[in-house]
């Protein structure tokens, strides 16, 4: 007995089970495949997971690289400054027309119609998307309808836009409203049927009168959906003001960019495209900020 | 709903029949709720214990027969059913009439235990606090009628004990009529001062239950109820022996 117990005492740094089992096994049972203890991860926190560059950097990287491309592509001469011209003479001819407020001047003009014309699309589209959204009878009045002008190529609609308001601000501004008012129209008629049932439910029941149920769960259920819709809107709204400002123009952008075509050069057309892409991208990012601001308490999926 | 005198009585339903197709889910229904008491209502799925209460509720409307309840009633769903865009203390006086609600929210929050939680959104609330935030909405709103549609349902079973035992205090503070819906047989007797089991659209057995509360489930009246409840909702003595065991 006390030289058993010996025997443990020394052996303390061995599993005690060994005791029992003098004898080796012979071998490992061949039962299972993986028999034994399991191989182990480590599951790492997302600190770590997320290495290297910070994510508005990581962003970056693409356009920088089509930027590399173009540069290289010009600077070899594969790509000859009468088809494209490269970045470099395109920012000297940015640098250029900014000098002489050219630049300014056209984008404030093109912003201007841009806001505008969003400004009555959007007034519109959100307008009639309540009413159809809220009660049946608005919906019987105007969904069909929407839905049927809706199909409409806008674009098309440019001769007729002259006709109507000639060829001032009118006919552009028009265009812009009727591209934008759809997409906030379709989105934020959808986010008001989308408002989760339940919800409204438990409103009934905590007494809330018609139009503060509008204004606390149905509205604020839409607002999620409403942004996809301003989204898509603004983009909408940017096409519609290349189309429109191709029309007998004479400040803006797109005026620019005709002025530019008349003469070949390639520069300017690029600066504009250019121009255009980064309102975009500013806008874009407004968006997003907003979703941010006015989302924050929407428990949803971010991205992996 | 008209307002007629009913003596002492915080629901008074008489002949009361819902229809869903052919099927009547209700079938010439009463039943009478006293003032400050706790009724659960028991019953296997589908026996229509839940659309009772939607119609108590107010929020279904498809029905034949008299139906009474309080002006003021309040509602805790098996979901809390919190406004994810309103944080916590503005979900628990969303449509309460009169002044300072802050204030009325503070005191809702901190008689369920949520006073910290007040000004947090409701994505971030576990699911118990999320069920005792919505316990608040209701309470906040001083109702005589408290409508439970399983409200403990959803929960994980410590969590459940807890809310359990926090409703029976609330209760006993307030004593309001209360109805809850259930299926949970020992939850309706710790609770509950009468049970009833509905089963084809009727209440098919009223238990009165005369445990002294705090109610222990080891009491031997308490195992007694419970064997009779489970036989009347065909959930046989020997099942429901092995269960306990």
């Amino acid at each position: 007995m006390t030289s058993e117990v010996a025997t443990i005492a020394r052996k303390a740094s061995s599993p005690v089970l060994g005791r029992f089992t003098p004898k080796p096994r012979p071998e490992p049972r061949p039962r299972l495949p993986s028999a034994g203890a399991p191989e182990l991860v480590l599951v790492q926190p997302e600190a770590e997971r997320r290495g290297g560059l910070p994510r508005p950097l990581r962003r970056a990287i693409g356009p920088v690289l089509l930027v590399a491309l173009w540069h290289l592509l010009s600077v070899t001469g594969v790509l000859s400054p009468a088809v494209l011209a490269g970045p470099a003479t395109v920012l000297t001819s940015a640098a250029s027309l900014w000098a002489t407020g050219e630049l300014q001047d056209a984008i404030l003009a093109s912003l201007g119609r841009a806001a505008s014309g969003l400004l009555i699309g959007g007034t519109i589209g959100v307008t009639l998307a309540v009413i159809s959204g809220l009660f049946r009878l608005g919906e019987d009045l105007i969904d069909s309808t929407v839905q049927m002008l809706r199909t409409v190529p806008n674009i098309a609609l440019i001769p007729l836009f002259i006709i109507w308001f000639g060829i001032g601000e009118a006919p552009k501004i028009a265009l812009i409203a009727l591209a934008t008012a759809f997409p906030l129209y379709l989105n934020v008629y959808a986010g008001i049927r989308n408002v989760d049932q339940s919800l409204v439910e438990a409103a009934r029941t905590l007494g809330l009168s018609r139009a503060a149920m509008i204004r606390h769960v149905i509205l604020p259920g839409a607002l999620p959906n409403a942004l996809v819709g301003l989204r898509y809107s603004l983009g909408v709204a940017w096409l519609a003001l290349v189309f429109g400002e191709q029309v007998n123009a004479t400040a803006g952008v797109g005026y620019l960019m005709n002025n530019a075509r008349e003469f070949f050069q390639t520069d300017v057309i690029v600066v504009c495209l250019a121009v255009y892409a980064l309102l975009g991208l500013i806008v874009d990012f407004i968006v997003r900020l907003l979703e941010r601001l006015l989302l924050s308490w929407r428990p949803a999926f971010s991205g992996a | 709903m008209t307002v007629s005198d009913t003596g002492d009585l915080a629901v008074r339903v008489r002949g009361l029949t819902r229809r869903f197709g052919d099927r009547a889910v209700i079938d010439d229904l009463d039943i009478d709720i006293r003032t400050g008491e706790f009724v659960a209502l028991v019953g296997a799925s589908g026996c229509g214990k839940s659309t009772l209460l939607r119609i108590l509720a107010d929020l279904d409307h498809g029905i034949d027969g008299e139906v009474r309840v309080p002006r003021r009633r309040a509602v805790a769903f098996q979901a809390p059913r919190l406004m994810p865009w309103k944080p916590v203390w503005r979900n628990v006086t969303l449509g309460l009439p009169g002044g300072d609600p802050r204030r009325r929210a503070e005191a809702a929050l901190a008689e369920v235990g949520l006073s910290h939680r007040a000004d947090v959104w409701p994505k971030v609330l576990s699911g118990g606090e999320a069920q005792r935030a919505s316990l608040a909405r209701a309470l906040v709103r001083d109702p005589d009628l408290l409508l439970l549609d399983e409200p403990f349902g959803a929960l994980d079973a410590l969590t459940r004990i807890k809310a359990q035992h926090l409703v029976a205090e609330l209760w006993q503070r307030r004593r309001c009529a209360v109805l809850l819906v259930t299926h949970d047989v020992e939850e309706a007797l710790l609770l509950a001062d009468r049970v009833l089991v509905m089963r084809d659209g009727v209440i098919a057995h009223a238990v009165p239950v005369t445990l002294e509360r705090p109610r222990r489930l080891d009491d031997p009246l308490f195992a007694e109820l419970r064997s009779e409840l489970l036989g009347w909702l065909g959930v046989g003595e020997d099942i429901a022996g092995r269960r306990a065991a």
